[in-house]
């Protein structure tokens, strides 16, 4: 996970990665999951998390959570196997 | 006191085929102009002229002309609104017809243009410029395809090679029938119909840059000569010239289409001395920083004439007057490119003269 | 202070060349409405997908194209074009303001009959005339556009053995610059065939040539194909008079005229390249000064335009059943309305918004009918905002072709609706259920 603990995000939602130079936009709840995926947290906490920062209304957010790191895993920035738990 | 000009400019993909952004900004601060500020227009984060020093004041990404005008018309409103302008010069064959459309509700809002009109820009398309012959400009013979049949006659209206070019870009030159079957189906299946045949024409490669007032008289023009090409077949240094042939060329084409504004024609000398008109560009040309260096400043002058000023009288260039490209790495921290893609502007001014 | 409203958590990569947001998506309004009426509140009456025609905008379009010719032409006819869509509503809502109608088969002519169309209102254009389509459509004095000798023949026959004097017209095809010639239909003008089948048509003295057609093909959006075209139609028109003093009573000029929807391979949208009817007009009467005709004695232009009257006028309301993100890491949207009822959208891409307000990055979007089928992309990729299942989108400027190019396949065809001009709405056509299909089957004895 250096990788992803690596990565320089800015409070506008701009993602440097400095291993490979390749820059990215997030919008603010990924930027949250961004902050809780380095911190180690588990499924339940980043739902647990979003779910506390942002006005839901009856969406899935574990599966947005699974669609946001199969791009994260896509561009490299989590290993090829990283599952949230 | 009249008020300062802000003028808006698009095409700052200064690649190795390069939009003109750059050559039109040049000239404008080249005339020194008390107050005048830039604004740039980008399609892409990366466009090189945004991050070039002492450009822009300001720079603004805008939509696509394939989103639509509607887009458009938000984002210059947000951009004056968020810094001013009151000229606005485009420099892109595609954003032409979007900012025509656009022009009268602009100028109402007191931002000056100098464009064509939609009839002038598809008069001077390339599956039309046969029709100018007509009005006695030299065009080379050409044929306007839409069935690879027409290609089996052809060199009964004229001999081989022939050029073989798309409605919109691409040409490919065919010395026999079979290749020009060929080239045929290969620019059809790139860019679509009609596909334009023409009779290939050798010599020296000379352009106008050319201002119109719309009333079919010139503004002011500046010849050059290529004089190194890039294997993209863009001038890559190039020199002032005269030529009398060329002068008469202009007049007529102003005559014939009441242009209005800046385009660029490109013409072949052959060796015999005959003119042929291969294209005309309906904007600057990429090189146009040639006329404010040779003393006869056009963008400037299509500033002035779209903010209603009276330009000064324009003194003639100079003749011999050189120029030469280069590639230059611009240095620049993160900052500007992350404000770029995430923001989309780089705002400096504040809307403050410089 | 209230939280910030939930979206999708997205990332997106930076790629030059594809570094601007502000794309439509950013500045794409939701279509909560059509005419006035909430999709949601169409949706629960009538399902989804659906079909929404707009009376308003049908009679718009009608009336901007028959003014802009109007003020051009002393006489003028607009004829509807029944393939483009022959639903009875929609072609009442036509002939009410004075369209008469043109077909192409004999289905298309009982229809026009069925709607009250005269027999000789009805212009009868296409290769599928059979003998037993013109020994019934004669009699009634339908306008019969010839398309080959062999038809020519035909007629001439039928008009001796039935002992009428049809009214026919001559479908010409010729060269426009800049797009491609629709040469296999009628008789070709630069190689003299035209001039042949109108002097065999004269000697022939059983059928009476009254009119020239020539129908260049469809989305055309030059309006300069128009004066080309029309300039070599009065050239036509002088020569058959000066060569046997006729003087027609009608030039068709056939459609063709683009919509607001936007062919894949073009680059700018409808907003800016489809030209107004007012610009084609002006093409046409440019073309058609070449024609030399006494005072008083001009031909009535006729219209034959279909796409271009319906196509924007109709809605697709279609609910979203699933995302994706594909292999490639682009996302997809699977909708319930598929290639089977968008059947344009092989050719055009078209333009299409949520149906509700939305937040949240845009991303390119490809979007798939519910078919399974891989051929089955009712748009190319498109930013489009993050969507949730049971969300809808709109699809605009769908109305022409689709209900009558459409097939019943794998699923039933939906219901179409129209909203009235006074915001009244109702079914012009059922959605199609297990009886509908059923009462065109048989199951013979043996099984
Ligand atoms: C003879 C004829 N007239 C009119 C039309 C209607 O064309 P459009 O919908 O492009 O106006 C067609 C369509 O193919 C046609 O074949």
């Amino acid at each position: 996970m250096q990788r992803l603990r690596d990565l320089a995000i800015s409070d506008t939602g701009f993602v440097f990665d400095p291993f490979s130079g390749a820059t990215y936009t997030v919008n603010d709840t990924a930027r949250c999951v961004l902050d809780g995926l380095k911190r180690g947290l588990h499924r339940d906490e980043l739902v647990a998390l979003l779910a506390d920062r942002f006005e839901t209304s009856g969406e899935d957010l574990s599966r947005d959570l699974d669609d946001l790191v199969h791009s994260l895993r896509l561009f490299g920035l989590v290993p090829g196997a990283f599952e949230v738990v | 006191m009249v008020a300062p000009l802000v003028v808006a400019v698009t095409g700052l993909n200064a690649t190795d085929n390069p939009g003109p952004g750059v050559g039109v900004i040049r000239s404008l601060l080249h005339a020194r102009d008390p107050g005048l500020r830039v604004v740039g227009l980008a399609y892409d984060a990366m466009e090189p002229g945004v991050y070039a020093d002492g450009l822009v004041d300001d720079v603004f990404l805008i939509p696509y002309p394939s989103q639509g005008v509607e887009p458009l018309r938000e984002r210059l409103a947000y951009i004056r609104r968020r810094v001013g302008f009151n000229v606005v010069i485009p420099t892109l064959d595609a954003e032409l017809p979007a900012f025509v459309d656009l022009a009268p509700e602009l100028a109402a809002q007191g931002v000056g243009t100098l464009l064509p009109t939609r009839e002038q820009l598809d008069l001077r398309c390339k599956a039309k410029l046969a029709a100018l012959g007509a009005q006695g400009l030299p065009v080379p013979a050409s044929r306007v395809l839409t069935d690879v049949a027409g290609l089996y006659t052809i060199h009964e209206a004229f001999p081989y090679p022939i050029v073989v070019k798309g409605p919109y870009y691409g040409a490919k030159v065919a010395h026999t029938l079979d290749e020009a079957v060929h080239a045929f189906h290969a620019m059809a299946a790139q860019w679509g119909f009609p596909v334009i045949v023409q009779q290939f024409v050798a010599g020296q490669e000379l352009c106008v840059l050319a201002v119109g007032d719309g009333r079919g008289g010139l503004v002011g023009a500046v010849q050059m000569r290529k004089t190194v090409i890039t294997d993209k077949g863009k001038g890559w240094a190039g020199v002032a010239i005269r030529d009398e042939g060329l002068d008469a060329l202009t007049a007529t084409f102003m005559k014939a289409s009441r242009w209005r504004g800046p385009c660029e024609l490109e013409v072949i000398r052959d060796a015999a001395g005959g003119y042929h008109v291969l294209e005309v560009n309906p904007r600057f040309p990429a090189w146009c920083f040639l006329s404010a260096g040779a003393g006869m400043n056009l963008p400037f002058a299509v500033a002035e004439l779209a903010a209603g000023r009276a330009p000064a009288a324009l003194a003639d260039y100079r003749v011999g007057t050189m120029f030469v490209r280069i590639a230059l790495d611009q240095i620049t921290d993160m900052a500007p490119f992350s404000s770029m893609s995430t923001a989309g502007e780089i705002v400096r001014s504040e809307g403050a003269s410089r | 202070m209230s939280r910030p409203l939930y979206e999708r958590p997205v990332i997106a990569r930076h790629q030059t060349g594809a570094m601007n947001k502000f794309s439509r998506a950013a500045s794409m309004q939701p279509q909560t409405h059509v005419d006035g009426v909430p999709v949601d509140t169409l949706v629960e009456a009538y399902g989804s997908p659906l079909f929404v025609f707009s009376e308003k905008t049908l009679v718009a379009r009608y009336r901007e194209l028959r003014d802009a010719f109007a003020r051009r032409f002393a006489k003028v006819r607009v004829t509807w074009s029944y393939k483009t869509n022959y639903l009875d509503a929609i072609c009442r809502v036509f002939h009410r303001e004075g369209a008469w109608a043109e077909v192409v088969s004999e289905f298309e002519w009982e229809k026009a009959r069925h709607n009250g169309v005269p027999g000789e209102r009805i212009h009868l254009n296409g290769p599928l005339k059979t003998e037993a389509t013109l020994r019934r459509v004669l009699p009634e004095g339908t306008l019969v556009h010839i398309d080959n000798f062999d038809e020519l023949a035909l007629l001439e026959r039928l008009a001796d053995e039935l002992n009428l004097t049809p009214k026919v017209a001559l479908r010409v095809n010729l060269a426009v610059e800049s797009i491609p010639a629709w040469g296999r239909f009628g008789f070709n003008l630069e190689n003299g065939q035209a001039i042949t089948a109108a002097n065999r048509i004269v000697a022939g003295k059983r059928l009476e040539l009254i009119g020239l057609h020539c129908h260049l093909g469809t989305f055309i959006l030059d309006p300069a194909s128009y004066r080309e075209q029309a300039t070599k139609l009065a050239h036509l028109a002088n020569e058959l008079r000066r060569a046997h003093g006729l003087v027609l009573s009608f030039l068709d000029i056939g459609g063709g005229f683009a919509s607001h929807s936007k062919l894949k391979a073009q680059y700018l949208p409808g907003d800016q390249a489809t030209p107004s009817f007012d610009r084609y007009a002006a093409a046409c009467a440019e073309g058609l000064a070449a024609l030399e005709y006494p005072a008083g004695k001009e031909p009535t232009i006729v219209l034959e335009s279909g796409r271009a009257l319906v196509d924007d006028a109709g809605t697709l309301i279609s609910t979203v059943l699933a995302n994706k993100r594909l292999a490639d890491g682009q996302r997809g949207l699977v909708v319930d309305a598929g290639v089977n009822i968008l059947f344009t959208s092989f050719w055009y891409d078209h333009d299409v918004v949520p149906a509700q307000p939305f937040g949240g990055i845009a991303e390119p979007t490809v979007m798939y009918g519910p078919l399974c089928m891989n051929i089955d992309v009712v748009r190319d990729s498109v930013m489009f905002p993050p969507m949730r299942t049971g969300d809808r989108v709109v699809f605009r400027h769908v109305g022409a072709y689709n209900v009558t190019q459409w097939m019943q396949f794998i699923t039933y065809r939906p219901a179409v609706l129209m909203i009235g001009a006074d915001g009244r709405h109702g079914i012009i056509r059922k959605r199609e259920e297990l009886e509908t299909l059923l009462a065109s089957e048989e199951v013979p004895a043996w099984l």
